[in-house]
């Protein structure tokens, strides 16, 4: 036997006994967590209220079709995030004197709009707005909703892409200005894609809140989600539905927060020649 | 890159040398940052087709006078004279001007998160509005000139240093400057790639490209240049051909300067 292979033995080894460690303590925390709440004095109570499979099946179908309502504000309100917060952001980044009333617009609304709790916006626009009597009182509560979303996580999303703009270094707009790029050309083609690039992971961040926060519209009267799990739950006196609305969430949720590391890892694969991997 | 109009005579010669049509003209350029003053009243001209080298101690303004030209940096004080017209006016389009003067920098500055050819069609696609396929062919014809062809659709970390910097120069003659600004373009570099960068722009000035170039590189200055100007305390201190300011400089801050080069062996 040579010594790499010798060496490559021992390693393995070393491998096998670090995840039997790892697996024996993993079973040991939760297998005691689990006793811990099997044994709590309203164990029973709790699982009739929350675990019960029968109002579990029954409850899942219709949950999972008024999620479908959720996906419509969330997709509807993110590309409008998208672009609405990159306008918020380049408005705050124009330089001279000319365009201080737009740099203070873009301050101004990012500060309001991030210390009003979310429930009150979606108050606001979805009961405020059909007030005023301007709009035709028919209009779909869901679309004020998409726009209260709007409104809350572009002021977020603003601010990412902010910090993304300013982390591209200046002699980049040097490089395109010098070959006779306009100010605009130079953030559309040169600035924004290295900066959106550099900001995925942030942004994600905010849209996984935008889309937890679509269970919010529920409170200006449209049926998604959680007013959909509030009727069965009344219906069946289990608190059961809710846990399928959990699921729901988590489902959804995590293979989109595995999908932004997997376009990380290959943009980092496509863009760094030599370095580090 | 295309052949320029030529100021005088239509015979293919380069202008006679008594009545040069200036492709550049700098009068009493004031360069400040906060208290500093860098540049001090610069005078400069430079001919259609002259290559003018910089040299200069780091911080004597070399690079600044650059930036200045290409109206990267806003000037306090003089004026700049591009073929007659004169860039530093008020109400000038930058862009516009920017357009004719093509620079390339130290650190290349290249876009990474384009490939090799996007990075030398986008001004010319974006500014001047050529068709993608004349661009591309354009771009290609002028990567392969400088043995960068199978290079064009790698991102640009994917290159080495030397052929980085030679892609930022075929970026920047893409656009068929009147007047290409170079700016330390080898100081960057590993020792064993300058010279690969180097033979691009003596191609260049064989080629007619009026150049005005900030470099370290004394050896190559003298080699290359039409002009030497030895930039001091923001002031030119003194000018002439190579042979002259390398072996009887008039000025002692020039001597002193050379003597400094000459004991780290850089001449």
């Amino acid at each position: 036997m040579t010594r790499g292979s010798l060496r490559a033995t021992r390693a393995g080894g070393r491998a096998v006994r670090s995840n039997a460690i790892a697996l024996a303590s993993t079973v040991v925390v939760f297998g005691l967590l689990a006793w811990v709440v099997v044994h709590a004095p309203g164990w029973p109570a709790v699982r009739d209220s929350f675990l019960d499979p029968v109002v579990f099946a029954r409850a899942l179908p219709g949950i999972a079709g008024a999620f479908l309502v959720n996906i419509q504000l969330f997709v509807s309100a993110e590309i409008l995030v998208l672009g609405f917060g990159l306008v918020l952001a380049i408005m705050r980044g124009l330089p001279g004197p000319l365009f201080l009333p737009l740099r203070v617009l873009s301050t101004a609304y990012t500060d309001v709009f991030r210390a009003l709790p979310g429930v009150l916006v979606i108050y606001v626009v979805g009961f405020g707005i059909p007030g005023l009597g301007l709009v035709d009182p028919r209009t779909d509560q869901r679309l004020y909703g998409i726009l209260a979303l709007t409104l809350i996580y572009s002021a977020y999303v603003s601010e990412v892409y902010r910090a993304g703009i300013d982390s591209v270094h200046p002699s980049q707009e040097a490089a395109a200005r010098s070959l006779g790029l306009g100010r605009f050309q130079t953030l559309r083609h040169v600035i924004v894609p290295q900066a959106v690039r550099r900001v995925i992971p942030p942004l994600l961040n905010d849209f996984i809140g935008l889309q937890k926060d679509t269970v919010l519209v529920s409170f200006i009267g449209v049926v998604e989600i959680f007013r959909t799990a509030q009727i069965k739950q009344a219906a069946s006196f289990s608190f059961t539905p809710y846990l399928a609305v959990a699921l729901v969430f988590i489902v959804v949720t995590i293979p989109l927060a595995r999908f932004t590391d997997w376009l990380l890892a290959r943009d980092r694969r496509a863009t760094m020649g030599g370095g580090l991997r | 890159m295309a052949a320029r109009p030529r100021s005088t005579g239509d015979d293919g010669r380069r202008p006679a040398l008594s009545a040069p049509a200036s492709a550049l003209e700098i009068v009493g350029l004031h360069k400040r940052f906060g208290k500093a003053e860098v540049l001090r009243g610069i005078e400069l001209s430079v001919a259609e087709h002259e290559v003018v080298c910089l040299i200069g101690a780091s911080g004597s303004g070399k690079s600044t006078l650059l930036r200045c030209i290409n109206l990267i940096e806003p000037i306090d004080a003089g004026r700049i004279v591009i073929e007659g017209e004169e860039i530093t006016a008020a109400g000038v389009d930058v862009d516009r001007i920017r357009r004719r003067i093509g620079i390339v920098f130290q650190a290349f500055n290249l876009f990474p998160h384009m490939s090799v050819l996007d990075n030398v069609t986008l001004a010319p696609r974006r500014v001047l509005h050529t068709p993608r396929r004349t661009a591309e062919g354009e771009a290609l014809e002028l990567l392969d000139r400088f043995g960068l062809a199978d290079r064009a659709s790698e991102v640009p970390d994917r290159l080495s240093g030397g052929q980085q910097q030679r892609v930022a120069i075929v970026r920047a003659l893409a656009m068929h400057p009147d007047l290409l600004l170079l700016d330390e373009v080898t100081s960057a570099l590993d020792p064993e790639l300058v010279a690969e960068v180097l033979s691009v722009i003596r191609e260049l000035a064989a080629g007619g490209m009026t150049m005005l170039i900030a470099t370290h590189e004394m050896g190559f200055a003298r080699e290359i240049a039409d002009r030497v100007c030895f930039l001091d305390a923001g002031v030119i201190a003194e000018e002439g051909p190579p042979e002259r300011l390398f072996s009887d400089p008039q000025e002692a801050r020039t001597r002193q300067f050379l003597q400094r080069i000459i004991a780290a062996g850089r001449l």
